[in-house]
């Protein structure tokens, strides 16, 4: 039997859409129920994932695509994902500033969400309410996050199609590299290309990639032979044999280039399909949320049984030293987990 | 377990320039925990019903400084109303003269702050009255 919920989200019910999510996001108990009952009408859309350096222009090039997909009477939906303050856990969203002109469009969603402090947390709220946009029909859905904490990058790491967004004038160096985002790259966009400098960080991603070719490199350290993984990105995507990942330059502001990255991320997704790499990453990624929510539900069914003051009692004794974390471990599993 | 966070929608109506005020209340509901979307300026009555539909707001907090509150608030309360949206507070800050209050609460706006009235006011205005759905 399907809930009143589900059916309406199925009917692309505007209301019930955004209600879910909010269930989704508060861990009510009736997203479940939901989220089961939709679950087989999900699978249908294209995702795309829109990560990089704040203020990069990823919601300025979020708005530009979904204009075009519009044009081509293609439905999207957007999740726009920004981070909760660690002081107060409030959180200021303001990715819809740039995405006014697709506000009032019927064949558009747009939802903001707050990070809200746990890591696992998000990444399962944020697919939780892929999956209801996913079961209302949505063609493409955009996900933007801030190519910053380790959670957001997993975030965008599922998506099919992974575009990270520099912009030059960052500093000397490509500003994503510390976080770690260049590796899911799928498509690069150097954005505001208007700006002085774009055309230098357009060579040095391009550079990078081509010295991304060898994975590995061994290197003499302290007289030894040593074997390292090459921190950059293969030019050629081994995971999707055949893709050679562009770097695009747009001006989001004046929709320039947005064309050129529509024609990448159709051909992108193309690829996917052809080399059967579309449905191998959709196995994947089930297999990382079966996993996480088994971890997730198996914690929280232990740590109900363990009393607060065990709890602190055998972390007292961890500080005094007089027992070790693995024999703590022991205790609590023999106690409390069989 | 539940984990409610208070969501409020921050608009500025209207053709007047700025939103320095704006951003100010923004902020102190962002650091009183709650969850700010905000759409900055030039937004029609559609747009900020739309908005806080889909953002499934509790709160839509608005900031009109140029004198057209009479026009567009009643407005925005009946496109609220049509979202399925009137059971979020609608609260709204600028220089509103007095004789305007009541029928602007008759129209269904529930609060209006004069200029100068402490953020540590509206959020204790918002945490009191809100209904958290
Ligand atoms: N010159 C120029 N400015 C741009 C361009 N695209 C975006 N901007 C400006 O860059 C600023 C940031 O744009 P956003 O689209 O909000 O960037 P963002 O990456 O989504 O920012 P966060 O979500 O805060 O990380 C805004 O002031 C935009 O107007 C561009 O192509 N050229
Ligand atoms: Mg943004």
């Amino acid at each position: 039997m399907t809930s009143s919920l589900s059916q309406q989200i199925l009917n692309r019910k505007r209301r019930a859409i955004a209600r879910l999510i909010t269930y989704v996001e508060n861990n009510h108990p009736k997203a479940q129920q939901a989220l089961s009952e939709l679950y087989p009408h999900t699978g249908q859309a294209h995702l795309v994932g829109v990560t990089g350096a704040p203020g990069t222009g990823k919601s300025s090039l979020v708005n530009e695509i979904a204009k075009a997909y519009r044009r081509q009477d293609i439905s999207v939906a957007i999740l726009a994902i920004d981070p909760t303050s660690p002081f107060s856990g409030g959180a200021i969203l303001g990715d819809r500033i740039r995405m006014r002109e697709l506000t009032g469009d019927p064949g558009v969603f747009i939802r903001s969400m707050a990070s809200r402090g746990n890591l696992g947390g998000l990444a399962r709220a944020a697919h939780d309410a892929i999956k209801v946009l996913d079961a209302a029909g949505f063609e493409v859905i955009l996900i933007e996050t801030v190519g910053a904490g380790q959670s957001e990058v997993e975030i965008a790491r599922t998506a099919h199609t992974v575009l990270v967004v520099e912009a030059p004038g960052l500093g000397d160096d490509i500003q994503a590299i510390k976080a770690g985002i260049l590796e899911i790259a799928d498509i690069f966009v150097v954005n505001k290309a208007d700006r002085p400098g774009a055309d230098k960080t357009a060579a040095t991603l391009k550079t990078m990639l081509e010295l991304g070719r060898n994975k590995t490199q061994q290197i003499m350290h302290h007289g030894a032979l040593m074997t390292i993984n090459n921190p950059l990105p293969p030019s050629q995507d081994d995971n999707n044999p055949g893709w050679q990942i562009p770097v695009i330059q747009t001006i989001a502001l004046k929709g320039d280039g947005v064309e050129g990255l529509m024609a990448a991320i159709s051909n992108h997704r193309q690829r996917l399909i052809d080399s059967g790499e579309l449905s191998k990453r959709n196995r994947a990624r089930l297999a990382d949320e079966l996993e996480a929510l088994l971890q997730a539900e198996l914690m929280r069914r232990l740590t109900v049984h363990v009393p607060a003051e065990t709890l602190s009692d055998i972390i007292a004794k961890l500080v005094a030293r007089s027992l070790s974390p693995y024999n703590a471990m022991q205790i609590i599993l023999e106690d409390y987990c069989s | 377990m539940i984990e409610r966070k208070i969501r409020v929608l921050v608009a500025k109506p209207g053709l007047d320039g700025h939103d320095r005020g704006a951003k100010v209340v923004a902020r102190a509901l962002r650091d009183a925990g709650m969850e700010v979307i905000y759409t900055g300026l030039r937004q029609t009555p559609e747009m900020i019903a739309e908005s806080a539909l889909q953002e499934d707001v509790d709160v839509v907090g608005l900031s009109i400084l140029s004198g057209a509150h009479m026009t567009l608030l009643p407005v925005i309360a009946q496109k609220l109303k049509e979202a399925e949206m009137d059971h979020a507070l609608l609260v709204v800050g600028g220089i509103i003269p007095d004789e305007d209050i009541a029928p602007l609460q008759e129209a269904g706006v529930h609060a209006v702050f004069a200029p100068g009235t402490s953020t540590q006011d509206i959020v204790s205005f918002i945490k009191k009255n809100v209904s958290l759905n």
